[in-house]
């Protein structure tokens, strides 16, 4: 067992040799971690390295690709991912993506239910503006836009949007959040708000969020993933990772020798 | 010296730069001038036969066509057999096609460099170089022979109908693939089931290119006369049974001039074709444009 890799107690999510490939070109290479419960975890590394694939694996996104083959085991709360139904398993994981989505044909309190309404879950009406209330509060929309539900999503401004991306992936109460460099398509000001928004959100949820920003690795996240041509290379405490990295490679990404 | 020479070089230079302007212009007059001369030649031979009576009575019979050259007069009658068979024709051939044809444009873009979504591809490219009276004949053979058991609506609709799948299959898949990957992964992302990620999702945001396709293919085959000569046959009454043989207005236009009594009235029928099919491609070229 690999000295570096911090081992959790009763994880949310337990990553057991995982392995992609795209056809025969393997991205990540059997990694083997636990996620804490409540807290940031932050995935870092160069591009290429498969942090994004990682992520995406978690949600069983891969499997929209036929050239990409996932092995290994997820855990979520001791159930094994790869077992349940996608539609299940997605609904317990949002996901929110680089460049800011929402739906263009959709208003923005479309956007916040599209998850339900497209799922065909019958609801009465306060129940569905309960519910896109809560979860444009949660990402700290709600004042900015709640005397404009009905115009399109795609009016907003781009952080706004990607709070409205936050926002429909928060509808559906997920026990995890999956966030692939939500912000590297926005100005420092949005991306502060994306950043306090989401430190705030760890109290409801467990996040993963995939950055090649190491300052906002250090800002926001508790535990941190250091990854390295596909291998887990070290993994710990935000803290001590940024302060005395064990590992060679790690201590040459975080002091700016590669990256 | 030297400044007077690249004086008159520069002379040259704009000459060159003008005529060659020129010829552009001239081009493209040429280019457009066709239509122009349709458009001018129709509504100088044909406005004085439009009138309301013209879109709602049905084609006079010979006799009377006579009657009304030697007297001089207008010709009585107009071409609502004609139009009411175009436009039943039409919507009907849209009812076959569109679903089928929205079906397996969605078909390529899921299976990009598949096979069999490779050869459904070709075949459909191919499909649209097939010579319409061709279409006409296995419309005739499958439909006329062995379903409505003589010349029919249906039969017509059936050949039309083959006409359009290509274009609307093509337009399909090239609006799909315009769509950036990550609206169908959020939605999926979302735990929406795929055909409601499809329904929900994709078709409206990709909904006037889907719309510009089906216009374009509509006013692509509104104007067909040979497949239908196979086919609907032509009536002189409004027909609405598509079992029964129906009229069409480029159906009228070649029976108009087959017939020495009532050749004026092709000038009309054309123009009324003409604007139909104009308005067509006017709205289809809307929708395009409205798009981002």
């Amino acid at each position: 067992m690999n000295t570096n890799i911090l081992q959790i107690k009763d994880p949310i999510l337990s990553i057991e040799d995982l392995s992609v490939a795209y056809d025969k070109n393997v991205a990540v290479k059997n990694v083997s971690v636990g996620i804490k419960k409540n807290n940031v975890t932050a995935i870092m590394g160069p591009s290429g390295c498969g942090k994004s694939t990682l992520l995406r694996a978690l949600n069983r996104l891969h499997e929209l690709y036929e050239n990409i083959h996932t092995t290994g085991t997820v855990l979520l709360n001791g159930e094994d991912i790869f077992k349940m139904s996608p539609i299940k398993l997605r609904r317990k994981t949002g996901m929110v993506f680089q460049r800011p989505n929402p739906f263009p044909t959709m208003s923005i309190y479309d956007n916040v239910i599209a998850g339900y309404k497209l799922n065909g879950i019958s609801q009465k009406k306060a129940e569905r503006d309960e519910i896109v209330e809560r979860s444009l509060r949660d990402v700290a929309l709600w004042d900015e836009v709640k005397d404009s539900l009905t115009k399109k999503g795609t009016f907003l401004s781009g952080g706004q949007q990607q709070r409205l991306c936050i926002a429909r992936a928060l509808a559906f109460n997920p026990e995890i959040i999956l966030l692939d460099e939500p912000t590297s398509a926005l100005d420092p000001v949005a991306t502060s708000k994306i950043e306090d928004l989401l430190v705030t959100l760890k109290e409801q949820y467990t996040i993963i969020m995939v950055t090649h920003n190491m300052g906002q690795a250090a800002r926001i996240s508790d535990y941190s993933l250091f990854m390295y041509l596909g291998e887990l290379v070290e993994y710990g405490k935000t803290k001590h990772m940024f302060t005395t990295p064990q590992d060679r490679r790690t201590e040459e990404y975080l002091t700016g020798k590669f990256g | 010296m030297q400044a007077l020479s690249e004086k008159e070089n520069i002379g040259f230079r704009i000459k060159k730069d003008r005529l060659f302007l020129w010829l552009v212009i001239v081009f493209s007059a040429i280019t457009v001038s066709p239509i122009l001369l349709i458009i001018f030649k129709l509504i100088e031979k044909g406005y004085r036969q439009l009138s309301f009576g013209f879109l709602v009575e049905r084609t006079p019979d010979t006799m009377q066509a006579m009657t009304a050259l030697n007297n001089h007069e207008l010709i009585p009658g107009g071409i609502a057999n004609g139009i009411a068979g175009t436009f039943l024709m039409v919507i009907m051939a849209s009812v076959i096609a569109i679903p089928v044809a929205v079906i397996t444009g969605v078909y390529l873009y899921e299976n990009q460099g598949k096979w069999l979504a490779n050869l459904v591809r070709n075949v459909s490219d191919i499909l649209q170089g097939v010579p319409s009276i061709v279409l006409g004949l296995i419309s005739y053979l499958w439909v006329v022979k062995h379903i409505t058991h003589g010349y029919s609506a249906l039969a017509g609709s059936v050949s039309l109908s083959i006409m359009m799948l290509p274009m609307i299959v093509r337009s399909t898949e090239e609006t799909l693939k315009m769509i950036p990957q990550t609206l169908k992964e959020a939605g999926l992302a979302l735990g929406i089931p795929y055909w409601r990620v499809l329904t929900g999702i994709l078709i409206p945001t990709g909904l006037s290119g889907l719309t510009t396709g089906i216009l374009l293919s509509i006013s692509r085959v509104i104007g067909e006369t040979a497949p239908l000569m196979l086919t609907a046959l032509g009536s002189s009454v409004i027909n609405m049974n598509i079992a029964k043989p129906t009229s069409a207005i480029p159906l009228l236009i070649w029976e108009f001039y087959n017939d020495p009594n009532m050749v004026d009235l092709i000038w009309s029928s054309s123009l009324l074709l003409m604007i139909i099919v104009l308005t067509f491609n006017l709205i289809s070229k809307q929708f395009a444009s409205s798009r981002k």
